[in-house]
């Protein structure tokens, strides 16, 4: 390692910080942990690299050419979000007995989440992060999960297809295999009658300023979620109210954390492409989109698509992005107290896009369309033209309803505007992204920073609005399903005939050594996968970079200083999944 | 002689004889309410259902309720995690009798294409009993209503004879799981304890 310090000239951006950049290969820059900070700072302040994408770690347990010495890696994503463009990945290796390393929440307060997420998985410790607890599991969870040599109760082997099932197909239950008969595994040693469960966790709270005529109140701590029928799953706030006034809140996640990254390991390539569907459930089209994007990217030729295919992946994309909105906006009223019946009219047009979907995929919600170098099935004049008929004739009338009963809806425009506010320098310090993003103002797409698959060739606007408020977020999505019927019109029309597939489909996916980031504009916001490959049938990392989860972060600054109702909306206008959110 | 012919001929287009049971199950069945209460995917589906083109009010069902306490029916609708599995359990106690459980999909009835996860418990039907199961991933809002028809067929042919929430000898309610380095029932704490120490190191169990 001294001598690559001894070279640094060559390396990029080596100059500004002596010795933070001790080594650099095809895919990011490794950096030295005691110059982290001081280096992404630099990046920030001068570079341009104001935006922290994902922030993820991988465990080298056993990797060809790794040693205890750098087991563990920190990966960082950067981007600009004025410059656009590719972004720079940095890299901080960290030993196996002291896996620890200076927090980015000060630089990126964005990172306060996916920190916490790192450290739940991997128990690699943020020093100087403000609340560094487990996010998804809970307090007292035996072990780091994603750590290679941590296994789960019904382990069998390390990669499908097990040898026990494969080829011919033998199947034992998985209670038969393990001590418990149960999916649990307790530790050694360990006594139920003297365990004591952990602190329940309490927010931080924000003191209000000082007001003369603030009249005393008293404080108390209010718990929302799981089960509430306002925070659009299994989240839970825990809230902390002066009077009604929001002071401190806590997101606590995980109640729907199914292990995607855990199982995705496990999985062949191929065999990941369902397991994306589940992820942010209303919108399973965008995820394998993202998905074969990422896994492409290491195929080389062989991940090229067909005109066609790119065309199809193109239009169900987009016909995701208007199902999503039309629920997202149906929910939003849903939460300022219009019970379901503007989310039945909602529902309406999604179904019939859910029927297209049903008709080319064999099922409504979980597509599981598209493969690498291509998509499943083709579609038919009969389907193009139903899929025509819905967006030249239905689509545009449909917003234009809902715009003429919301837009200028009085009680709407009480609750929503000014509500929930966030400055555009907030949003990308706090790494929010889609909706949330473009609402303050900031024209921030990845179809327009780094064009993937066709969406070069399109005409389209990136919708942004000044508001920055929850107001602002509908109008926002609003604008984005114009702007995607803009999109499918001039899909439908170009769409060519042709194959939908890069040579023949097949089981096995050769996927070369390497890493990759791909990342596609979801309906929520970046919706990046992160791929890392030893060569072999299975990814040795998986992770995805959740919109939803990280837009979370923005929650708790929102919130502060607004009544307690003014929460639920809110949340609701951040338009999470909690497939997504907890994966 | 069939009961119909006791009642005298002029009294027969207003006076209707039937059992108690059915009365009683057919009032009860066509007006079930279900918990407002979504876990995953599936509730997606759901309120799908509940929507206006498979319309759950058809079948009396249309009220949602969020709160336990005004719930006939729980629906679990999609993967039960370890850290969720004690809410739903204290979900399951607050409901009033007589409550049914629907298990909705693949995760919620096995663990589906979740079930060797480390967070993922292996079917709801581990913890509260279920009493019908809707298989699909997530099912199709028909199938969702065929499993709910199926409920109405259970409810019709009880008897409120048999019924167990009329019984003294049935529990009140079920033990809340516990979340420690996993997820374990108080209850089998003895049990519990007799493997873990069993694991370690000889010395420690003449210590114990």
């Amino acid at each position: 390692m001294s001598d690559a310090i001894a070279e640094t000239t060559g390396l990029p951006y080596a100059d500004a910080v002596p010795g933070a950049v001790v080594d650099a290969d095809e895919y990011g820059i490794v950096v030295n942990r005691d110059k982290l900070v001081e280096f992404a700072l630099h990046l920030r302040n001068n570079e341009g690299f104001d935006y922290l994408s994902s922030l993820t770690a991988v465990d080298y347990l056993g990797f060809e050419g790794r040693t205890p010495e750098d087991r563990f890696e920190v990966v960082y994503h950067l981007f600009s979000t004025k410059k656009g463009g590719d972004g720079i990945v940095l890299k901080v290796r960290l030993p196996e007995n002291d896996p620890q390393l200076p927090s980015l929440t000060l630089v990126y307060p964005g990172a306060d989440l996916q920190e916490r997420e790192v450290y739940d998985f991997y128990g690699i410790v943020f020093n100087g992060h403000r609340r560094l607890r487990r996010i998804f599991l809970w307090d007292g969870f035996n072990g780091y999960p994603m750590r290679k040599d941590w296994k789960e109760a019904y382990y069998e082997e390390e990669h499908k297809p097990y040898k026990s099932r494969w080829p011919k197909g033998h199947y034992q239950w998985a209670e038969d295999r393990v001590p418990w008969g149960d999916n649990i595994k307790y530790p050694e040693g360990w006594d139920p009658d003297t365990f004591v469960p952990p602190e329940p966790p309490l927010p931080i709270i924000h003191e209000p300023p000082a007001d003369a005529g603030h009249i005393k109140t008293d404080r108390i701590v209010v718990n929302m979620g799981p089960q509430h029928p306002s925070t659009h799953g299994v989240f839970r706030m825990i809230v902390a109210l002066d009077g009604e006034t929001i002071v401190g809140l806590e997101p606590e996640c995980g109640y729907l954390h199914r292990n995607h990254e855990k199982i995705g390991e496990r999985n062949t390539w191929l065999g990941n492409i369902p397991f994306t569907d589940r992820l942010d459930y209303l919108s399973s089209m965008s995820n394998n989109f993202g998905y074969v994007l990422a896994v492409e990217k290491l195929m080389g030729d062989r991940g090229k698509p067909p005109e066609r295919a790119e065309y199809l992946r193109v239009i169900m994309a987009e016909l995701t992005r208007i199902c999503n909105h039309m629920w997202s906006v149906g929910f939003l009223l849903n939460d300022l107290g219009a019970f379901f019946t503007p989310a039945l009219y909602t529902i309406e047009e999604r179904e019939l896009i859910l029927d297209l979907f049903e008709a080319v995929a064999g099922s409504r919600m979980m597509c599981n369309y598209m493969r690498f170098g291509g998509v499943a099935r083709d579609v038919d004049e009969e389907w193009l033209q139903r899929c025509r008929d819905i967006v030249f004739n239905r689509l545009e009338k449909k917003i234009d309803e809902l715009e003429t009963y919301l837009t200028n809806n009085e009680i709407l425009l009480t609750r929503c505007v000014g509500v929930g506010y966030l400055s555009p320098e907030d949003a990308i310090a706090l790494s929010a992204c889609g909706p949330m993003l473009r609402a303050s103002g900031v024209p921030y797409d990845v179809r327009r920073a780094r064009p993937y698959s066709i969406y070069d060739r399109f005409d389209f606007n990136v919708v942004t609005d000044d508001g920055c408020d929850v107001y602002a977020r509908y109008k926002v999505r609003i604008g984005e399903m114009r702007e995607s019927v803009k999109i499918l019109k001039q899909a439908l029309d170009q769409i060519p005939e042709g194959p939908i597939m890069n040579g023949k489909p097949a089981y096995v996916t050769r996927v070369q050594k390497g890493e990759a980031y791909g990342a596609v504009e979801g309906p929520k916001g970046e919706l990046g996968f992160y791929v890392v490959s030893d060569g072999s049938d299975n990814p040795w990392r998986y992770h995805i970079r959740a919109p939803s989860y990280i837009n979370l972060n923005t929650l708790e600054p929102m919130t502060i200083g607004y009544k307690v109702a003014d929460s639920v909306v809110i949340l609701g206008a951040i338009d999470i999944v909690l497939g997504e959110t907890d994966r | 002689m069939a009961i119909e012919n006791q009642v005298p001929e002029e009294l027969q287009k207003n006076v209707f004889l039937t059992s108690v049971d059915f009365l009683y199950n057919w009032s009860r069945k066509n007006s079930l309410w279900p918990m407002l209460f979504g876990l995953a995917c599936c509730a997606i589906e759901m309120i799908c259902t509940a929507a206006g083109r498979y319309d759950l009010a058809r079948f009396g069902m249309e009220v949602m309720r969020p709160s336990p306490r005004q719930c006939d029916l729980m629906i679990v609708s999609g993967t039960v995690t370890k850290k969720m599995v004690p809410t739903i359990v204290r979900l399951y106690n607050q409901m009033a009798e007589p409550r049914y459980v629907l298990s909705m999909g693949a995760c919620a009835t096995g663990g589906g294409p979740f079930k060797e996860g480390y967070n993922v418990v292996s079917g709801i039907d581990k913890f509260l009993p279920v009493d019908v199961y809707v298989p699909g991933c997530p099912p199709t809002p028909e199938a969702l209503l065929y499993g709910i028809l199926k409920l109405h067929e259970k409810i019709q042919n009880q008897s409120v004879r048999t019924v167990p929430w009329y019984r003294k000898d049935t529990p009140k309610g079920i033990t809340v799981p516990e979340l420690g380095p996993d997820i374990f029932l108080p209850d089998r704490a003895a049990e519990i304890r007799q493997i873990t120490m069993k694991q370690k190191p000889a010395t420690a169990v003449e210590e114990s």
